[in-house]
Order: structure tokens, then sequence, then C-alpha cells
């Protein structure tokens, strides 16, 4: 048993914090803004990318690839001691739908063409993605989506709608589940992982605003896009299985409990300065710390687990929901703490923390239904993790 | 960082959970609780001759271990939900004795207690229940070089199987630490009937003179001691709470795979599943959180911080545990024939004991 890092990921931690400290956003890090809440910031994208290419210059988006496509095989350890930073530092940069989600299922089960033609970019934070999964009629239930990927020659010919598609509206890239086979049973033996230029013709991408005024989502329609074959990850038919791969890597990449704690030291930071925190307000906020340090520790836990090259399932259903769940825990007291003030916009020059109180609180709203809603998160955990059986 | 037990802490664990499920049953769980003084003497034996009343005392005492052995076996014994003056004798008492002790006190409490001859008792609350110093004021007052203890304790654990008793009183340096042999002349004790089973008692102490030699400590130091162990002693508690948990998690789930209702085994429905998630969430945290602290406290590092957040958050967990345990039984969890009840009770006796979760929240708030 040990609860320490090592001297070594120590000596990475101070690094990476040096860095982001001369590197990263200073403005970003006045305003303390939260990783969830960046595209509430004037020119956000110009600044995530140009961190994205800093990061990706120094080796950090590829700490614990295989040396030979240019990783440095560290544990992902690492990878958490990037982010935790990250968190700390108000900082962007950290594409995780490139990173935790696209490069792992290219590098699992990509061919070897796939993998030497997208990891650099991935790696040098230059190419980013966006995953196309959800659809209108097909939310949790993900196995039964609809858009078609109708064979033609050397390519597929793709038509259909893609929802919820976050940063569509400047990735460089998708992966894209589509159905490839209508007749399969069950269904998600039909299902095929495509990977797809988003200047290819045929493409529409259409902004929806979340409940925060903020553009995350998009709808992204597809029109005869044809994707050549060389493009599919592992086989056709086979996209339900490279998904399932990598989903716990995108369930365990963002550190809900660190991106909590640094908005929970914000909150109290700002309401001690401005005399708001009352006795209550204290005892909650405790009850934070330990909830915050739960997340925390389920959070290593799996890393260890990853770290020796163990099976996770459950567990990062667990570090997800316990994470994101915190985040709007914190959110919600802040709103709580600052009352009045916490609901002011952030154009408002009265408004604390530069207004961030009441957009991390609605953009908190989605945390529970991101990368898997928490009801699904349960399901899991209750059927994988304690076995129970499923009602048929 | 690791989160696998080595090899002698796999070693203890086995040997726990042998022992209890070889030593104690259900039967046996019933008549602890409804003794008066819980301690079984041909049981107590038994443990002390496989070592586990050894457990964290040093060697050259006698003892075998170090902390986090103890707190693996102490998850066992909560899954068992094991009534007995162990906690008292091996966690509090030994603790104090370790923390305090000169040598010669040392060697004449620590081999019997590791051998299993003798129980020592810690008396520290009084009537306002609080674990906090202003709460001591019993009377230690100088006469010639005795000191002469008179007043009253509560909630004094196992005090009717206990040799000796650590009593804290107030002396004019502040609060000072006794050692006293429990079967002398002046004292008077009434067990408190729980119902959880801990055996609790009141202490009074009428005119009980000792010499210097019963002294734990220097006079007025006896809180910075106090609360090293008290740490220790709570995330003991924790790992009490985290084998309890897990108990009434496992009972949970073989209920909701047997119980039939509308044709499928309740723990086909949402509703149920989603309970028992959040239950092993629960337990799992709640797991971390202790061995964590543990691990500190064993490793020599600083630990208040670790050991509050433990205590505040594995009390309130286990209290959601036992409620959901209880809602998925049904009517039969609420039953005396059912297992169930007990450890609910002995959770919430955890979780007041060294201070409940608004005490250690408060800690929290204030660090």
């Amino acid at each position: 048993m040990d609860f320490l890092f090592s001297p070594e990921e120590e000596a990475f931690r101070e690094e990476v914090a040096d860095f982001l400290e001369k590197e990263g956003p200073k403005e970003w890090h006045k305003k303390k803004v939260s990783f969830f809440d960046m595209s509430g910031q004037e020119n956000w994208i110009a600044v995530h990318r140009d961190m994205s290419q800093k990061l990706g210059a120094r080796g950090w988006l590829s700490l614990h690839w295989p040396k030979e496509y240019g990783g440095q095989e560290l544990s992902p350890f690492y990878r958490l001691i990037l982010r935790e930073e990250l968190a700390k530092h108000h900082c962007p940069g950290y594409h995780s739908l490139s990173v935790d989600f696209v490069a792992p299922a290219i590098l699992l089960k990509g061919s070897e063409e796939l993998k030497k033609r997208h990891l650099p970019g991935i790696a040098s934070g230059k190419v980013m993605w966006c995953e196309g999964l959800s659809e209108p009629g097909h939310g949790s239930d993900m196995a039964a989506l609809e858009t078609y990927a109708k064979e033609d020659g050397d390519s597929y010919v793709v038509n259909g709608q893609k929802i919820w598609t976050t940063y569509a509206h400047f990735a460089d890239w998708m992966f894209l589940l589509a159905r490839t086979d209508r007749q399969a049973q069950p269904n998600y033996r039909g299902l095929t992982f495509f990977l797809v230029d988003m200047k290819t013709p045929g493409i529409t991408v259409n902004p929806i605003i979340n409940m925060a005024g903020h553009h995350d989502f998009n709808e992204v329609f597809f029109d005869d896009v044809r994707i050549p074959k060389e493009n599919i990850v592992d086989s056709v038919n086979r996209g339900w299985y490279v998904t399932m791969a990598v989903l716990d890597s995108e369930r365990t990449s963002d550190l809900g409990y660190a991106i909590a704690s640094t908005l929970l030291d914000d909150i109290v930071a700002g309401a001690r300065e401005m005399g708001m925190l009352d006795s209550g307000d204290k005892v909650r906020m405790a009850e934070l710390i330990a909830e915050c340090e739960v997340a925390r520790l389920t959070h290593y836990h799996v890393t260890y687990m990853q770290a020796q090259g163990k099976d996770t399932s459950y567990e990062a259903a667990m570090c997800k929901l316990l994470g994101f769940e915190s985040i709007q825990h914190v959110a919600e007291f802040g709103l709580k703490v600052f009352r009045n003030y916490g609901l002011l916009s952030d154009t408002s020059p009265m408004a604390p923390l530069y207004g961030r109180i009441s957009s991390c609180y609605l953009r908190s709203f989605g945390h529970s239904m991101e990368a898997g809603t928490s009801e699904i998160d349960r399901d899991i955990i209750a059927q994988r993790g304690l076995g129970l059986p499923r009602l048929r | 960082m690791d989160f696998a037990l080595n090899e002698q802490q796999e070693m203890m664990q086995t040997l726990a959970r042998d022992f209890l499920s070889d030593e104690y049953n259900d039967k046996m769980l019933k008549t602890t609780v409804e003794d008066e003084t819980g301690n079984m003497p041909e049981l107590w034996q038994k443990l002390a001759e496989v070592n586990l009343t050894g457990l964290a005392i040093p060697e050259e005492y006698g003892g075998v271990g170090d902390f986090l052995d103890l707190i693996v076996v102490l998850e066992e014994m909560g899954r068992a939900c094991f009534i007995s003056p162990y906690f008292t004798g091996v966690v509090l008492g030994a603790s104090v004795i370790i923390e305090t002790g000169s040598e010669e006190q040392k060697q004449k409490y620590l081999p019997a207690i590791a051998e299993g001859k003798s129980i020592v008792t810690l008396a520290l609350t009084e009537e306002t229940g609080n674990y906090t110093p202003d709460a001591v004021s019993l009377k230690a007052e100088l006469k010639g070089s005795n000191y002469v203890l008179n007043g009253r304790k509560l909630f004094v654990p196992d005090a009717l199987s206990a040799d000796y008793i650590i009593c804290a009183t107030r002396t004019k340096e502040g609060i000072t630490l006794f050692i006293i042999d429990i079967n002398i002349d002046g004292f008077s004790i009434t067990p408190l009937k729980t119902v959880s089973g801990d055996k609790q008692c009141e202490v009074c102490l009428n005119d009980i003179e000792v010499g210097p030699d019963s002294l734990l400590g220097e006079a007025g130091t006896g809180w910075t001691y106090l609360e090293k162990v008290l740490q220790k002693a709570n995330v003991a508690r924790c790992a009490e709470m985290v084998g309890l948990s897990q108990q009434a998690l496992n009972i949970s789930l073989d209920y909701a795979r047997e119980r039939m209702a509308f044709g499928h085994p309740i723990g086909a429905f949402q509703s149920i599943q989603h309970r028992c998630a959040d239950m092993l969430m629960d337990v799992d945290g709640s797991r971390f959180l202790t061995y964590q602290a543990a691990w500190r406290i064993n490793e020599c590092l600083s630990a208040a911080r670790e050991a509050a957040i433990a205590k505040a958050w594995v009390s309130q967990a286990s209290k959601r545990v036992m409620n959901s345990a209880h809602q998925i039984h049904g009517a039969i969890g609420f039953t005396q024939d059912h297992i169930l009840h007990y450890y609910t009770k002995k959770a919430r006796f955890n979780e007041f004991s060294f201070g409940d979760a608004a005490f250690h929240l408060e800690k929290i708030g204030t660090q």
C-alpha cells in the first residue's frame, strides 16, 4: 500500500506546474476559468488550440503511448498529474476527445497506416477531434443508432444525423460510429467505427447553445458523405467493440474531482474576501472536501488498475459518476454561498469570480449526462460490478 | 501509488476472516450483545493464541504487526459485527500505553495485553459525552507525592471486563493521565445498557489514591497524547464501519438476487440496482479514505486531515448503506429475527464513538 506519488512523479508535477505558470493563459488564471466553462471565454478556441500545441510540443499528450509512436511509455499517473495541474492552473489545451478517446482506439484497434497518419497530429496537439456517437432518437441506447454508411466501391457513403457533438464546429476530424448492417442481431453487431475528415463535402454543422449560453454542442448532418474504406478502425461491423474498448478511457479522462476541488478553493477564497462564508457554509464546505477526496481516491484507484494493466469496467463508471457529480455539488454550493450575487451573469461587473459562479452552475447540469448518464453509470456498477441480473 | 494489500496484510485478513467464521456465529453475536460484559473468556484466549491480541504492539513487548495489519483485522471484525472488548483493549488501552508509557510501564502492561491476560480501558468522556479537552473535569489532587482522584466518567467502554483503567483527569497542570488497577477500592462501576450491544459503563471514582508510578506521561501533557490516540481510534472505528457496510451490502445483494416480485428477482429492478450501486460507491469510498488515513498514520506522516475526512465521510456513508440495506430487505430487515439490525446499531455506535460526522466536519472546516 502506498498513497504517495513517486519522487519521479512529483518531479514531473513540479515541471508541469512551472510550465503552466509561465505558459498558461494569464487572463484565464486571473478569472479562474474552470475546464468545463472554457467555452464561455472570448476567443477560447484559439487559446485552447494554442495551449494544446504547447502541451503537445512538450510531449505531454502522448505520455503513456508506446515509444514507437512517439510516446514515453509512462504510467497513466503522469497523465493524471498533468490534468490535476491543468485544473489547478485554470488551463485549457487538453483535448480529451483526441487524446483519450480516438488515440487509444487507433492504438488498440487501428491499422498501422492509421496509426502513422493520425497519431502524430494528436500528439502534437494540432489536430483536434470530435465524437460522432449520440443521435436524436438514441442517447443512452447507443447501439440503436441509425446513421447509415452504405458500401460503394472503395468507400462508404454516409447519410444521417448526429447530435450533442461537442466541439464539432472547430474539430478537424471526427470519429463516427455508423450503422453498416441494418439486419444485424443484436443491433450493436452492425456498427462500424470511421475516421472522418470534417472538411469532407456533405457535412453540415449547426450550433446548439447550452443553458449556460455556451456553444459546445452541435448537430451534425451527413448528406452523402464519402469515407474511404481505409478510414475504418478495426473492421466493418466491429465498431461497437472499438467504442467499448475505449469508453473507460473516456470515462476516466476528465478529472471531475480536480475540477471540483479547484472550483471549491476558488469559491471559498472569493467568499472569504467578500465575507460571505457563514458557519453553515463551512460545514457544507467540509462535506464537499470529503466528497472530492472520495472521488480523488476512486480515480487514483482506477488509474492504479490501469497502470497494473488490469481491465476496468464498473470502476471507471464509478469514477466518472463521483467526479462529475462532485462538480455539480460544488457548483451548487457556489450559488448558495454567493446567493443573489451568484446569479449575476459574467457580463455584470458585480458578479463574483468574474461570473464563474452562475456559469459553472448552469454548465453543471450537463455533468450527469455527458460521457454516459449517471443512470447508465449506476446500471454498469450494479450489473457489471455487483453482478445483479438485467431485466429483459 | 499502490492500493494492494501486501502479503502480511493478506495473511492477517485471511486469519481474521477464518477465525471469525469458525469462532463467531450469529448465535454468539446475539449472546454477546445480550451479555452484560460481552467478554467470552474462551474466545478471548483463542484470539490470544493466534496473536490477534498483540496486533500493533511493538515486538519487544510481545506484539506483532503494525497499525495497518490491525486495520485489516478490524475491517474483518466489522464484517462479522464482532462484539467484544477487543477494540477497547488492543486499540485504545494499548495505544495510550505505547504513546505515553515509560519503559517500565510498557514492560508491565503491554506484554500482558499482547498475551491476552489483561484488558486496559480508557475513561475519557464525562457528562457532556464530548471528546474535547474541555470536557475533562474529573479532579486529581496532589497529596504528598500521591494523587487523589474523585469524580465520574461516562461511556467508559468495557469497564466490567477491564483489569486496568486509564483515567483522563484535570490537575493544576492541565489534563493528566493515570493508569489504575480497576479492582481497588473506590471504583463503582454501573453498566449502561446500550442498543448496539457495546458495553458502556458509568465509572465513579471515590477518593482513589494513586502513587506517581500510576502517572502516564508528565502531568498536564495528557491531551497531546490523547489527540494521537483518538486519531488512531477514529480511523480504527472507520475500518470497522467499512466491514459493517460491506457485509450489509453483501447480504442485501444476496437477498436482492433471491427475493422475487412480479416474476423477477428484485435485484433486476433499476430502483434496487441503483441503490446497490450507491452502496458500493459508499463502501469502496469509505475503504479508500480509511486506508489512506491508516497508511499515513502507519508511515508516521501527518494524518489529522485525512483521519477527520475519513471519520466524517465513513460515518455518513455507513448510515446511508444501512438505510438502503433495510429498504432492500423490506419488513424482514426490520425484525429482531434478522441479523441486519445488529449491523445498523453497531454502525451508529461507531459513528458517535470519538466524535460524529459533524464534529469531524468542523475540524476539516477549521484546518
